[in-house]
């Protein structure tokens, strides 16, 4: 168990929301808390929706369920409650869950994999290696649905975003956007630095825990070759 | 039953109340952009409540109805046709069966809902029948109508089938307080970083004139007009953002975030529109004007409280009604 968080800064965002703000960095530290607290105020607060995101945590709240009193807006009355909960005690997670994903790097599935190894001023099996070193944290999921912002990113392998974005990167490009490196879950639009592909799926919608990394999840990336590739993308979903 | 898309309009699709509860995971609301105007739709055509309706923009679509059909037509003024024959909106219509609908251009306004007794049918995705155009999920792999579509239709219990043309009731809604002819000024919180804005852009923001622009949808309204401009440049970190939030991009042309908008953002957010106002921004169409006035959230919250009891209310009499005609 650690200590009791303290109520961090508040401010009502709308009619039916608002927003904690823990700090203003992108930190592993202070996203850890961010988590921490939403996992706590999910299990403790029903009806109240958490989005977490890198340093600050939006909540939900059903107006009618909060009506204002004499003494207290609604906003003030979900902070109250907020206030109580994070002054329990937060159960460390022993084993936060750890996802690895499989990855083809370079080639046709990593068009910038060049690119990131001439700014690093590394080779390309370098570049893969260190990217298959490091252990990531999911900061937050946005963008697009299942999209991960990855925290833990060698600094040698950041990369400037492509001076002029795709119009479509493939599902499953993994790829570097400055500090970040992230996973895109259907092919969108995009700017980062793509430098592998994953076979695996990230989003399906169709089942009951739609994104396979969730926030705050630890990942691991783990190169793979051609033949590999072909084998998992030949696999039922399900199995791979 | 069925109902056949013969011309899909210039962007028509299925929407609900949309799937709320997987922000976290990166996935939006969705659903109707004008949420009152879907709920009378389908109050009029007879349904429980949280039936898909199709949302119609600026040009509605021509429809084949396979078998006789019990019909509504809310939100922006469409013009509606069948044989010629014109429908009148914001009441409930019983169409005789093979009957094809032309649904044309909108006098005013952007968006007009068709609800159908027993709903439009799709598979619910994430519990909802909502089509998120911008995250490509649900109905038709989350893209609007196309012609060959077929649309199926949920049980809707005995339909009048000796009608052979179309009945509209004797009645209809008043849409004057669903429906905003008059744009007038949206109501406007400020934002967590409207104080970052220079003084200029402060007052500009509450007094000058913005424009719709023609690259507005589902995910944003973006407003031509005054470039506003922050007093120094904030590099921010992204966090949650919402249906209605005022965002500064560094172009300096403020865009206003709707239902489709991506979960979560690092623009500098100036403002927060009134939920109760979001609706009535979204029904103006490209080249139109917009104007702020400031608001707080106590009367925000009042306003809000007060439409939702008062649509309750019409809810209940409509359904009472229609029990009797």
């Amino acid at each position: 168990m650690i200590s009791p968080s303290p109520m961090p800064p508040w401010e009502p965002l709308a009619e039916d929301a608002l927003l904690l703000r823990f700090g203003e960095v992108i930190d592993a530290a202070l996203n850890a808390r961010v988590h921490a607290a939403a996992a706590l105020l999910r299990h403790q607060l029903h009806g109240v929706e958490c989005v977490p995101a890198y340093a600050s945590l939006l909540l939900r709240f059903e107006p009618a369920q909060w009506e204002p009193t004499a003494h207290a807006s609604s906003w003030q009355r979900v902070a109250e409650a907020v206030r109580a909960v994070l002054q329990m005690p937060v159960p460390v997670q022993e084993n936060p869950r750890e996802v690895e994903l499989p990855v083809l790097y370079g080639g046709d599935c990593g068009p910038d994999l060049a690119t990131v190894a001439s700014y690093a001023g590394l080779s390309e099996a370098e570049v893969v290696a260190r990217h298959c070193a490091g252990r990531y944290r999911v900061a937050m999921l946005g963008f697009a649905p299942g999209f991960p912002y990855l925290l833990g990113l060698d600094p040698a392998l950041a990369s400037p975003r492509r001076a002029k974005p795709r119009l479509s990167v493939p599902a499953g490009s993994v790829a570097i956007g400055g500090q970040q490196t992230g996973v895109y879950p259907q092919a969108l639009p995009g700017g980062w630095q793509v430098i592998g592909r994953t076979p695996l799926s990230l989003f399906d919608m169709r089942a009951e825990s739609p994104a396979r990394l969730c926030p705050g999840d630890g990942v691991r990336f783990r190169a793979i070759d051609q033949a590999e590739f072909a084998r998992l993308s030949a696999m039922p979903e399900a199995d791979r | 039953m069925s109902v056949s898309v013969l011309k899909p309009g210039l962007l028509t699709s299925l929407q609900d109340g949309g799937r709320p509860g997987y922000a976290a995971l990166g996935v939006g609301r969705a659903g109707a952009i004008d949420v009152p105007a879907w709920r009378l739709a389908n109050a009029l055509a007879g349904n429980r409540g949280d039936e898909a309706a199709l949302e119609l923009t600026l040009i509605g679509p021509t429809l084949r109805f396979e078998r006789a059909a019990v019909i509504a037509l809310t939100g922006a003024p469409v013009d509606a046709r069948v044989d010629g024959m014109r429908l009148p909106g914001w009441t409930r219509c019983v169409l005789p069966a093979g009957s094809v609908l032309q649904l044309g251009a909108m006098a005013q306004g952007c968006r007009a809902y068709l609800a159908i007794r027993g709903g439009f049918m799709a598979e619910p995705v994430l519990g909802s029948r909502s089509t998120d155009l911008h995250a490509r999920i649900g109905p038709h792999q989350g893209r609007p109508l196309s012609a060959g579509d077929r649309l199926a239709v949920g049980e809707s219990g005995p339909v009048l089938t000796r009608v052979h043309t179309p009945s509209p009731l004797a009645w209809s809604l008043d849409p004057q307080p669903w429906f905003d002819f008059h744009a007038s000024p949206i109501a406007l919180l400020r934002g967590h970083h409207f104080a970052a804005l220079n003084e200029d852009s402060q007052q500009r923001l509450f007094q000058d004139r913005f424009v719709v622009s023609t690259d507005s949808n589902r995910t944003a309204s973006r407003l031509d007009g005054p470039r506003l401009a922050l007093r120094a440049p904030l590099e921010l970190i992204s966090e949650a953002t919402l249906p209605g939030t005022l965002q500064l991009p560094p172009s300096g042309q403020p865009i206003a975030l709707q239902v489709e908008a991506p979960v979560t953002g690092g623009y500098p957010r100036i403002g927060q529109i009134a939920a109760v106002d979001l609706a009535r921004l979204a029904q103006r169409r490209p080249g139109h004007a917009v104007c702020f006035v400031e608001t707080t959230l106590e009367e925000a919250v009042a306003r809000l409280a007060r439409r939702q009891r008062r649509l309750q209310r019409l809810l209940h009499a409509i359904a009472q009604r229609l029990e009797h005609a």
